[in-house]
This record gives structure tokens, C-alpha cells and sequence, in this order.
């Protein structure tokens, strides 16, 4: 842990703190939010349903053995509804979430700063960081949240066709023992992470590509490392999340 | 060719920099350069690649933070203003980005659009579309409105990111090589260009070039910069027909070859 590392930290806590400065400032880029909104639900929607659904099958067909050895295969829809709303759903969207909007979030600002198109905003007397990162770090955390709810209906889909197909089990049986067991804790917990893991994407990639080397290098890099940085943090966000709220639950 | 002459004769100094001092880390770019811009003038920077024109005019427009020195742009010292008081400066001066820099992700009226809509809010859709078309056909490019910008030649783009610039009717213009890595019929269209925005809107401009033709065609004076410096100014002859070892290079590469 050298100087330029202490450095890094200080630029990134300032990164941040420039965020919630002017964030709250008017003029608001509120058209531009909405089209960040947009995007970002756009972009993740075909994969998120994809994964959202396997997961939810492939879970309940893994978790079938050894409820049975007790007989309880009656609480599959309920264990699969916990899992997916307290961890499975929020993971797998913020990991999805890091690699498709990550990645396009670092490419975009990274391959503007290098061709000086920040800098142009900058001398036409706009504020670049208003009309780039704040809307795009916004639109990440608003959107995080819907996704991840969304993530875990069309896991619970998924587990539904399983349960389905081999308990016989009717949809509307199936939502009510999944739902009569997930408590509000589960749902705010859930919320919270979901809205943390969209501020940490968003975050990353915005620095990555702000501060971007200049250089076509310097675009690759700040894709790969929006992702690779913001993977890891959501990892380490959802054990701190988990100690957390588990205080609460017990 | 004839000494272009400057209609505007209060010799105002709309930018004045004094000993100002640039490096980057080990690299020093500017030492104790001096330059002056007067109001109505295009004043002309020469100098070779990397000698820090760029770095000179991003200073001056506070994309760079000089090391030592002042630099006082239409009465503002540019590194000591807070950045509200930064953007209302960079309303009345204008910066053309040697790459052009149009915003690939929106369509030409976008792109011109996007300063005008941020800094005039009281304008309606209507004055707004007029803007831009007044501002494109002013640089001849109307027919463009709706194109991409990746859909655009090189001369184009410079006139698009000229018109971008002029749209919010600066008083200072600066050009960074506006005709660098153009055919020599496009890079004379550039040239009557910056004569026109001279003239049409009285603006001041610094002109970035190492091609000595455009120079003499837009220039009012004269400035090398050698080793980080500003050694001659003056008339195109004051720089170039006074046995001036560091200009002589450049007056032969343009007018030998
Ligand atoms: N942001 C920067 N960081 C580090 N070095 C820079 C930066 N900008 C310019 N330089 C260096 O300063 C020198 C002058 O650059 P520049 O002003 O772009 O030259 P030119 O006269 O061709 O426009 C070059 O050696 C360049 O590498
Ligand atoms: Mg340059």
C-alpha cells in the first residue's frame, strides 16, 4: 500500500462526493435519466429472464432431494421463495447488472474522454459530470431495484414449472406458500442491497470511464475494470449486507 | 499576399498571459510564456508538434491548471474563479477541438442543440431549430441536419464542431488546427471560414496551425512557440524574414517543398 493507492482512494471519495453535491443541484438532466432508465432495463432484460428462470428451476430441482429424505417437499416453494428474494435474486441481477451495464457504462464514458467529447461538453459551459454521471449512477440505482424484484418473479416462474411438473402443485398454491413465507425484513433487506449494488455499478463504471487513460487501451481498460471492481464489491457488500441483517432477523 | 488588417483599433487585450509555467511531471511544456490577444484580431500560434500549443489554449479555456503564471481571460484569471464563474466564462469563448469531438451518440442538430438548450433555457423549440439552421448554414453543412456524425468527412466534422462552438455567439474563438489532415481545397473552406466568423461576429480568435499558408490567409499576427516560449511575435515578416533560426525550418517545409 503505497502513495499512488491512498491517492486512488481519495480521488474515488471525491468521485463520490461530487456525486451527492450534485446530484441534489438543479439544473436537473431529467430526460437523460429517464433515457438511462431505459437503457439499462433494456440492455439487462433478455439475460436477467433467462438467468432469473434457470436459476429458479435448476434450485428447486437441486433442493428436491434432500427435502424429501424428510418428507417436506411441500416447503419447496417456500425455501425457494426465501432464497430468491433474500439472496439469490439480488446477486444474480447485481453480477449480471456489473457485466452488461458495467462494462457498457465504463466503455462509453471511457471512449468519450478519450475523444475528447467530456472536454468538449466542459467548454461549451456544461457540466459533463450533471449530464453523464449523475443520471447514469441514478438510473442504475432507481433501476436496480425493479430488476431484482423482477429477477426473482421469473425465478419463482421457473421453480413454479418444477414443482409443477413433478408435485402437481397449482400456481396459486405455489405463490401463496412462497409469499405467506417472506417477511417485510426480507423485502427491505433485499431492497437495500439491490439499491447498493445499483450505486456500486453505476459508481465504478462512471469513474472507470471519467478517469479513463487516454489512449484506445485506455476504453478496454475501463470496461474491464468497471466490471471486474464492481463484481468484487458486490460480493463483499453482500457478506457485510448479510451480517447485517441477520442481526435483525434473529 | 497582403498583411490582413485588424478593423478593431482599441488594442483592448481580451487574453493576457504573463511567465506562465506548464510540465507534466518531468516534461516541461511551457516556461514563462508570454502572449497577448487583442480584441478583434486572429492572432496565429505556430510551432511544432508537441511544442504544447494545445496545452496552451486548454489552459487558457480551464481544461488545464497552469503550474505558475497568470492567465487573465476577458478579465478573469481563469485558475482562481470557482467552477460556476469557469462555465460563464467559457460561454463567451469558444473552443475548436483539434479531433473535432462531436458527440458520436447524437445526430448533428443534436450536437448543436446540446450547448444551446443547456445554457438559454428561456429559448423555445422553435428559436432553438432556428439557431441551428442559421448556424448550419452558415457553415454550409444545412443538408446535414440529420446525419450521425460518423457519417461525416473530416472537413465536415470541423465545421460542424466549428458551427457547435459559434452557436452560443462567443466573443474569443479558439481554433486548435482547424485544417490539420485536410485536402487543401477543404482546408481553404475552413480558412474563409474563420475569415467570415471574424467578420460576421467580431469575434477575437487564436488560430493553431503549422501550415503556413492557412496562416498568412487568416492571420492578423504572428506567434512561434519554441521551447516552451513565445521568442517572436509579430507580423508574418517579423517572424519569418529575420534570419530566424527556429522559424526558418518551418518557412522552408511549407514553401520549398
Ligand atoms: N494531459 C496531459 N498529460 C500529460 N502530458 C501531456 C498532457 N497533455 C499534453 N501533454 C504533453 O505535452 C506536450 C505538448 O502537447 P500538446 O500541447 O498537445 O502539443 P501540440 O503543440 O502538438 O498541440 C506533449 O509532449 C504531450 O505529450
Ligand atoms: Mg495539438
Amino acid at each position: 500500500m503505497n502513495f499512488t493507492w491512498f491517492l486512488s482512494v481519495y480521488n474515488v471519495y471525491r468521485f463520490i462526493a461530487r456525486f451527492f453535491r450534485e446530484a441534489f443541484l438543479p439544473p436537473y438532466e431529467f430526460k437523460e435519466l429517464m433515457r438511462q432508465c431505459y437503457e439499462i432495463g433494456y440492455r439487462s432484460a433478455l439475460l436477467i429472464s433467462t438467468t432469473g428462470f434457470i436459476t429458479g428451476l435448476v434450485f428447486t430441482k437441486q433442493s428436491r432431494p434432500s427435502l424429501s429424505e424428510f418428507g417436506a417437499t411441500s416447503w419447496l416453494p417456500s425455501l425457494v421463495g426465501i432464497a430468491l428474494i433474500r439472496t439469490l435474486a439480488p446477486l444474480l441481477t447485481g453480477l449480471i447488472a456489473a457485466g452488461k451495464v458495467g462494462s457498457s457504462i465504463g466503455a462509453e464514458l471511457g471512449s468519450m474522454n478519450v475523444t475528447e467529447q467530456i472536454d468538449a461538453m466542459e467548454v461549451s459551459a456544461t457540466n459533463p459530470f450533471k449530464y453523464l454521471v449523475v443520471t447514469r449512477v441514478l438510473a442504475a440505482t432507481i433501476t436496480m431495484p425493479i430488476l431484482t424484484f423482477y429477477t426473482a418473479m421469473i425465478g419463482m416462474l421457473g421453480s413454479l414449472l418444477n414443482v409443477a411438473t413433478n408435485e402437481g402443485t397449482s400456481a396459486s398454491a405455489f405463490f401463496q406458500s412462497s409469499l405467506e413465507s417472506i417477511t417485510f425484513l426480507d423485502v427491505t433487506a433485499s431492497t437495500v442491497k439491490a439499491i447498493l449494488f445499483g450505486f456500486t455499478i453505476g459508481i465504478v463504471g462512471c469513474y472507470q470511464g471519467y478517469n479513463s487513460s487516454k489512449g484506445t487501451e485506455g476504453v478496454g481498460k475501463a470496461a474491464n475494470a468497471s466490471v471486474v471492481i464492481a463484481m468484487f464489491l458486490i460480493f463483499v457488500e453482500e457478506v457485510i449486507c448479510v451480517q447485517f441483517f441477520s442481526f435483525f432477523l434473529t | 499576399m497582403e498583411q490582413k488588417k485588424i478593423t478593431d483599433l482599441s488594442q483592448e487585450k481580451v487574453i493576457e498571459i504573463k511567465e506562465l509555467d506548464k510540465s507534466f511531471g518531468e516534461l516541461k511544456v511551457l516556461s514563462s510564456a508570454d502572449l497577448n490577444l487583442i480584441k478583434g484580431e486572429n492572432l496565429v500560434v505556430l510551432g511544432k508538434s508537441g511544442t504544447g500549443k494545445s496545452v496552451l489554449i486548454k489552459i487558457i479555456i480551464g481544461l488545464l491548471k497552469p503550474d505558475k503564471g497568470m492567465v487573465n481571460v476577458l478579465g478573469n484569471t481563469v485558475d482562481q474563479i470557482t467552477y460556476k464563474e469557469l462555465l460563464a466564462l467559457r460561454l463567451r469563448v469558444g473552443f475548436s477541438f483539434q479531433s473535432s469531438a462531436l458527440y458520436d451518440s447524437m445526430t448533428v442538430k443534436q450536437n448543436l442543440e446540446f450547448p444551446l438548450v443547456r445554457n438559454q433555457r428561456s429559448l423555445t423549440k422553435a428559436e432553438t431549430a432556428k439557431r441551428v439552421d442559421e448556424m448550419l448554414d452558415a457553415v454550409g453543412l444545412l443538408k446535414t441536419l440529420h446525419q450521425m456524425p460518423s457519417e461525416l468527412s473530416g472537413g465536415q466534422r470541423k465545421r460542424i464542431g466549428i458551427a457547435r462552438t459559434l452557436i452560443l455567439q462567443p466573443e474569443i474563438m479558439l481554433y486548435d488546427e482547424p485544417s490539420a489532415g485536410l485536402d487543401p481545397i477543404t482546408c481553404m473552406e475552413i480558412n474563409k471560414l474563420i475569415n467570415d466568423v471574424q467578420e460576421r461576429f467580431h469575434t477575437s480568435a487564436i488560430i493553431i496551425t503549422h501550415d503556413l499558408t492557412c496562416a498568412k490567409e487568416v492571420g492578423n499576427r504572428f506567434a512561434m512557440l519554441t521551447d516552451g516560449r513565445f521568442e517572436k511575435q509579430g507580423t508574418f515578416e517579423e517572424v519569418f524574414n529575420s534570419g530566424n533560426k527556429q522559424a526558418q525550418p518551418f518557412y522552408d517545409y511549407n514553401f520549398i517543398q
